[in-house]
């Protein structure tokens, strides 16, 4: 008997969906172990039937519902509970549905604000309105799933990677609950740290690292934070690099900048990061702007339109 | 009795949309609408952020296309800072542009268009789908997704992410490449370019000969297109001057850093997503079908046809069997399929001949930048069209202003357009069914949106 599947897109990418199709050839296998009943961004399945002459937006019954983005608008909200009601299991996919992802940036501004600079700009003609007829209310602030309905399993990540999406899909196969590494980016990182340094001022990423050369291995390049430059390895949670474990961003020899949320699902990567550049001596100052450091996981009310 | 039917959502894209179709009492198309749901806000909460982040927050503007926004960021805050990448940074960036526009296109026509042709339009849509595409064909379903897995993981294994990078630095790239990885990805992509090669004949022999009456006629509009093109008025991918062409085959060409004297944008009641249209033409915005103004379309139709030819032997002769069939300016919607597998060819080739280069592996990638005030205009062909990413900063380096206008935008209004066309062309007499209702989404699909 085959799991069936249905699967949803809300505030999102795609970059998730993408990501499940980058299993490769395990998705192959994958396809003839599970039945997907709804899923938008492959299939025809309609919410409101298949002539358009349904008044109730209707998903398919299945054994596990995996949604991808947080909550934005009205229309989100509908699927999401569709989805909550229809499928046994719910997986938050990806840091957008388990921590509000990029888009929650905007909870630093009221909507009416963001909606003012999108209508306004250089290349706008002047309307005078808000498009308002067909397109769903937005709400006051981008959400996590988990702020709306109840989620069984969180998978973060900017997007999951593959292996984790496999990983995750076996285990539900298997009658499993897919666990998470309780681990930070650090823990899983190959540079070599040398302990506290000197190190008083943080730069910003406008140059490369040092390493000696092209082909040097990671282990022996300095960790990028006691190079000097802001790495949010300390307070994000580990697995981006998939079975391979190597943070992906540290592959490229770049910072990691938290796209996988919180090491503890209810931390605070900002104040968590503070806290650990202050202990380490680091002049927090020299950093040009907090907020950035929550443009992960800047749902659950963390970030918040400014009070002026 | 006058009624609306929903198509919600549009399936098979990338994007969230729905369509709206209004029959009036004789069950005839009175009106349709398109109506895009998506409405995120970058250009405004990117404010305040330093320039040199950005383009590792605005590449999640879109999963599929992660790599375009990336670099088209990178470009804007290189003027920003006034920096320029050394050249095999520059290469570098290209690189990683042109193979992600090689595994976009396969996603696209096998994964999300192929089975309205090779399961039919009127197949049930629990079989019209990739998985329906595979049972049928299961060896040919391994092969393309062992090509595009090939594809991907170049990106992966050299630059850390595909999805989502982060290796397009201020300044240049973030790492070089070693003379193994090139000759490995050089073997990779010559044998992704064979691939390319077998699809556009196996679409070209076993897909769109049985559809040739509905390419002619299914979401049928006129309108000019824009793309870009190099010195030579040879398509370009990744950098050159846009051309922005009238119905009618003519042509202006300008410099990106004044796009905004060239195109402008229309908020529209019905959708979240604004329709831009050619401002420079001075005839205003219409999507009427029979007389429409302002409209123009991006993406691959829209670059083969505002290109003189091609940059690549093998997609210049694909160009010119297309265009000794179809003319130039192509208007038939559906030739988006086509175009797509040309570029594919296009795409391949280059990458080869980029690995081909020496410099690609100097280690001199990246000029060290220095925050300040400024403004720049980042642009480059996505594969959904012309992008445009454009900044100012503050003296410490942060965004001031932001203004993007995404690929598949510039078709917003054309979509439109392709579905009232095919919608008044195949509901009559209030009949509808699903094959019916498909044929409108196929009108929608070529785009690719």
């Amino acid at each position: 008997m085959s799991v069936k599947i249905a699967e949803e897109w809300v505030n999102a990418c795609s970059g998730c969906e993408i990501s499940i199709v980058d299993m490769g050839e395990r998705l192959l296998d994958v396809l003839n172990l599970v039945e997907f009943v709804h899923i938008p961004v492959l299939m025809d399945h309609k919410y409101f039937g298949q002539l358009g002459d349904g008044s109730r937006l209707n998903i398919p019954e299945a054994d596990v519902g995996i949604i991808t983005g947080g909550i934005r608008n009205a229309e989100h909200l509908e699927v999401a509970e569709e989805m909550r009601r229809k499928c046994k299991i719910i997986i938050a996919l990806g840091t957008c549905a388990t921590h509000g992802g990029i888009p929650a940036l905007a909870n630093s501004w009221r909507f009416d604000d963001v909606m003012e600079r999108v209508y306004s700009t250089e290349t706008t003609d002047k309307a005078g309105f808000r498009p308002a007829d067909g397109v769903p209310q937005v709400l006051d602030a981008c959400l996590a799933l988990d702020e709306k309905i109840k989620v069984d399993v969180l998978l973060p990540g900017c997007p999951p990677h593959p292996d984790q999406v496999f990983s995750a899909l076996v285990a539900l196969l298997e009658g499993r609950v897919p666990e998470l590494p309780d681990k930070s980016v650090c823990d899983c990182c190959p540079t070599l740290r040398e302990g506290k340094g000197q190190l008083k001022r943080l730069r910003r990423f406008l140059e490369n690292p040092f390493y000696k050369s092209p082909d040097e291995p990671l282990d022996r390049m300095r960790c990028l934070l006691e190079q000097g430059f802001l790495c949010m390895g300390p307070v994000t949670r580990a697995g981006c690099g998939g079975g391979k474990v190597v943070p992906r961003c540290i592959a490229a020899r770049v910072p990691c900048r938290g796209c996988s949320g919180p090491v503890r699902n209810d931390g605070n990567q900002l104040l968590d990061m503070l806290n650990a550049l202050a202990s380490n001596g680091i002049d927090i100052e020299s950093l040009p702007e907090y907020t950035s450091l929550l443009r992960f996981s800047g749902a659950h009310n963390l970030l918040r339109p400014s009070s002026k | 009795m006058s009624r609306t039917i929903h198509i919600s959502p549009i399936t098979r894209i990338e994007g969230h949309a729905s369509i709206a179709i209004q029959l009036d009492e004789r069950g005839n198309v009175s009106d349709s609408k398109v109506h895009f749901m998506s409405l995120r806000g970058f250009e405004k909460f990117v404010e305040g952020k330093p320039a040199e982040e950005l383009p590792r927050i605005v590449n999640r503007i879109c999963g599929i296309c992660p790599w375009h926004h990336h670099l088209a960021s990178n470009k804007a805050v290189d003027r920003c800072f006034g920096v320029e990448p050394p050249p095999a940074g520059r290469k570098l960036r290209e690189l990683m542009q042109t193979i992600a526009h090689a595994e976009d296109k396969l996603l696209h026509f096998f994964f999300l268009a192929a089975a309205d042709f090779v399961i039919g339009p009127d197949s049930d849509y629990s079989v019209r789908n990739v998985i329906g595409v595979a049972k049928a064909n299961p060896e040919l379903a391994r092969k393309v997704v062992q090509m595009r897995y090939m594809a991907k993981m170049i990106l992966e294994r050299f630059a850390g992410k595909t999805i989502h990078p982060v290796a397009g630095v201020a300044g240049g790239f973030s790492k070089p490449m070693t003379e193994k990885d090139r000759v490995e990805f050089l073997k990779q992509m010559r044998e992704l370019l064979d691939f390319a090669r077998f699809t556009i004949d196996f679409a070209k022999t076993s897909v769109f000969p049985a559809y040739l009456d509905a390419v002619q006629s299914l979401g049928v509009i006129r309108t000019g297109f824009i793309g870009t093109v190099d010195e030579k008025g040879r398509l370009n991918l990744f950098d050159g001057k846009i051309r922005l062409m009238k119905p009618d085959g003519s042509f202006t060409d300008f410099d990106p850093q004044d796009y905004t004297d060239y195109i402008g944008e229309q908020v529209m009641p019905y959708s979240y997503g604004k329709f831009p249209y050619a401002r420079c033409w001075n005839e205003g915005f219409s999507l009427d079908l029979d007389s429409p103004r302002g409209i123009y379309r991006s993406n691959c139709l829209a670059r083969i046809n505002v290109a003189d030819s091609m940059a690549t032997p093998l997609a210049q002769a694909e160009l010119e069997e297309f265009r000794e069939k179809f003319g130039r300016p192509a208007q038939a919607t559906l030739l988006y399929h086509w175009a797509r597998l040309i570029e594919e060819v296009y795409a391949c080739e280059h990458a080869v001949e980029l690995l081909q280069d020496p410099e690609i592996t100097d280690t001199n990638i990246r000029t060290k930048a220095e925050p300040g005030a400024g403004r720049g205009v980042g642009c480059l062909e996505a594969p959904r069209g012309t992008l445009i990413h454009d900044y100012s900063t503050d003296e410490n380096g942060l965004i001031t202003r932001a203004n993007m206008i995404v690929g598949t935008t510039h078709n917003l209004g054309p979509i439109n357009m392709s579905v009232n066309q095919s919608a008044r062309l195949l509901i009559r007499d209030g009949i509808v069914d699903e094959g019916i209702l498909n044929r409108i989404e196929m009108s929608v699909r070529a785009y690719d949106p």
